[in-house]
């Protein structure tokens, strides 16, 4: 039609995903929400304890804290169910075969779907956290204000310089971290008829209990909350031992990380099980 | 350069032989249409055009391997399976936007314009359209693709007469202009009778008729045979025969005009006679059930 009209299938592939999948960003702003609300009560205690002497852990840095870690765990479990949905869907309202009347690789299609847990929801889940936080220091810096306390005192005790360097870093990481078990469930997704989450977790808890009474061990299940849960300790974690949690900068460690077998071992695994689900995407039927 | 070009196409899943040794050529600017029972290979065929399933033999669609090419394949074609594939949760908006990002060949305005002519509503969604109106929703977007090759499925299967001859006009009169080919499979073969060029019948994997119309009406005659004339009209091979009010009709493939014309009257009888005719040939067992 003209001549400066781009044609970006992956872009448009992504946009496809999120109209598909709203609760992609609903979710987590949901989280933040019920955060928010209930950080809007807290209010009416606020300017006391700010006011109040200044005890080294006085719980103001305890709602940022918790919307964060509720924003992250919503990401985490919308990940997991787009995961199992994304290949599965479009097989069985065979939409499929709509799709794949247009000029869109199924390489490209993959891709774009992969790219939601490990890129957008990330992102979603940072702005989401940055927003609420950025709300509820304003609204409890009016707060104080109104009761005639300086706020300063209220910033000098709210530092969410760190939170804010460790986030991005860590849900980086995490995100890493995790591609594995998203290229895992998003294999299933594709190849299994119905019941993906049963076919996500059964071959994993069948091996898991095979161990156990086989020779008395729990290597398997061990290594399952490792790869499912451990990117949180990997990632917002002092040498991602998962002990201590990071509280200064100096915490930060990049170089440790990115130079960790298990980060490494888990993205080439990611890639090949991408690999499979596009040769699965390119010949599996409708269901 | 053919436009489809298929020899010894052959497709079993298992051990079932849904298509063994189809050989078809469709030349740029036909309208042809695939015509044959359920079961008789034709979503196959169709699937191994459009490069969604791996197959045996030669075949190449637009001077490409299907099954290897298939996005730079879609580019040229068009594909409607039934109206059941678009994305329910899609809005129509949606369908233009995604349709305007990843087509090169896609005229948005066309499109809106089409859909101006429905009630169709942009912030609609699939799934609250009827049947008729994703029909013409999944039309208006293909139509305003500008494509080589436009593969149809049994597009209008469970819609209603008004929007299945609906259809099948603006097919014709806003889309075909006699450079696009047109490859279209139906039961309904007396809805599309009217618009091909040329009829595939396609039987248990099998070709067992292809020509143009043009040749089709020289080939195939019916003859309504007068009383006494029917053991005469027997007598010159009819490939099939049939009852109607005491009469015999009975049609004839390659049998001259000149010499039924005595025994009654002649006409060109329909496709899905033809198409009777040529299946019950085949197998007997089938009369019945024809």
């Amino acid at each position: 039609m003209n001549g400066e009209r781009k044609i970006r299938p992956f872009y448009w592939s992504v946009r496809r995903e999120l109209w598909e999948h709203p609760a992609v960003c609903f979710a987590p702003a949901a989280a933040a929400a019920v955060g928010l609300l209930g950080f809007l009560v807290s209010t009416l205690w606020l300017a006391r304890s700010v006011a109040g002497a200044s005890p080294r852990h006085d719980g103001l840095m305890m709602p940022y804290v918790f919307t964060a870690f509720a924003v992250m765990m919503i990401g985490f479990l919308v990940s997991i169910f787009y995961c199992l949905s994304a290949l599965n869907n479009e097989r069985r309202d065979r939409s499929i075969q709509f799709w794949k009347s247009l000029p869109v690789s199924d390489l490209t299609t993959v891709l774009a779907k992969a790219a939601i847990p490990m890129a957008v929801l990330p992102v979603v889940v940072m702005t989401v956290i940055l927003g609420a936080q950025l709300v509820m220091l304003v609204l409890s810096s009016l707060v104080v204000l109104v009761n005639g306390v300086d706020p300063g005192r209220l910033w000098a005790r709210v530092d969410l310089r760190l939170m804010w360097t460790v986030l991005p870093y860590g849900l980086l990481i995490n995100a890493l971290w995790l591609s594995p078990v998203f290229a895992w469930f998003l294999l299933i997704s594709s190849w299994a008829k119905r019941m993906p989450f049963v076919w996500a977790l059964a071959p994993w808890l069948g091996l898991a209990l095979f161990e156990r009474l086989a020779f008395n061990s729990t290597h398997v299940i061990q290594y399952m909350g490792e790869r499912l849960m451990g990117g949180f300790g990997e990632a917002f974690s002092v040498r991602g031992e998962g002990k201590a949690a990071i509280d200064k900068f100096s915490d930060i460690d990049p170089v440790h990380t990115f130079s960790s077998p298990h980060l490494w071992g888990g993205l080439a695994v990611a890639g090949l099980l991408l690999a499979v689900i596009v040769r699965l995407r390119r010949s599996r039927d409708p269901i | 350069m053919a436009c489809i070009d298929a020899r010894g196409l052959r497709k079993a899943y298992g051990k079932t032989v849904a298509l063994e040794g189809v050989n078809l050529t469709v030349e740029q600017g036909r309208i042809v249409g695939l015509i044959g029972p359920n079961g008789a290979g034709k979503s196959t065929a169709l699937q191994a055009i459009l490069g969604l399933i791996p197959h045996e033999g030669e075949l190449t669609v637009l001077g490409r391997n299907p099954w290897t090419a298939r996005e730079a394949l879609m580019t040229d074609v068009c594909f409607i399976a039934d109206v059941a594939v678009m994305p329910r949760w899609m809005r129509v908006w949606q369908a233009l936007d995604y349709m305007d990002g990843v087509h090169p060949r896609f005229d948005r305005a066309k499109a809106e314009g089409f859909l101006a002519k429905t009630n169709i509503k942009r912030m609609s969604k699939v799934r609250e359209l009827s049947k008729g109106m994703t029909a013409q929703l999944h039309l208006a977007l293909v139509m305003a693709v500008d494509a080589k090759l436009l593969v149809l499925d049994e597009p209008t299967l469970g819609l209603d007469i008004l929007y299945r001859k609906q259809f099948y006009d603006s097919l014709l009169n806003d889309y075909f202009d006699g450079d696009r080919t047109i490859l279209v499979s139906t039961h309904q073969v007396d809805e599309i009778e009217h618009i091909l060029t040329d009829v595939v019948f396609l039987d248990e994997g099998h070709v067992v008729l292809d020509v143009s119309m043009e040749t089709y009406e020289g080939r195939f005659a019916e003859l309504l045979a007068a009383p006494d004339q029917a053991a005469t009209a027997r007598s010159l091979g009819p490939i099939h025969e049939r009852q109607l009010f005491g009469r015999s009709i009975l049609i004839f493939d390659g049998v001259d005009r000149e010499r039924l014309a005595p025994l009654g009257e002649v006409r060109t009888p329909g496709l899905a006679d033809v198409f009777v005719a040529k299946m019950t040939a085949t197998f007997p067992g089938r009369e019945r059930a024809a």
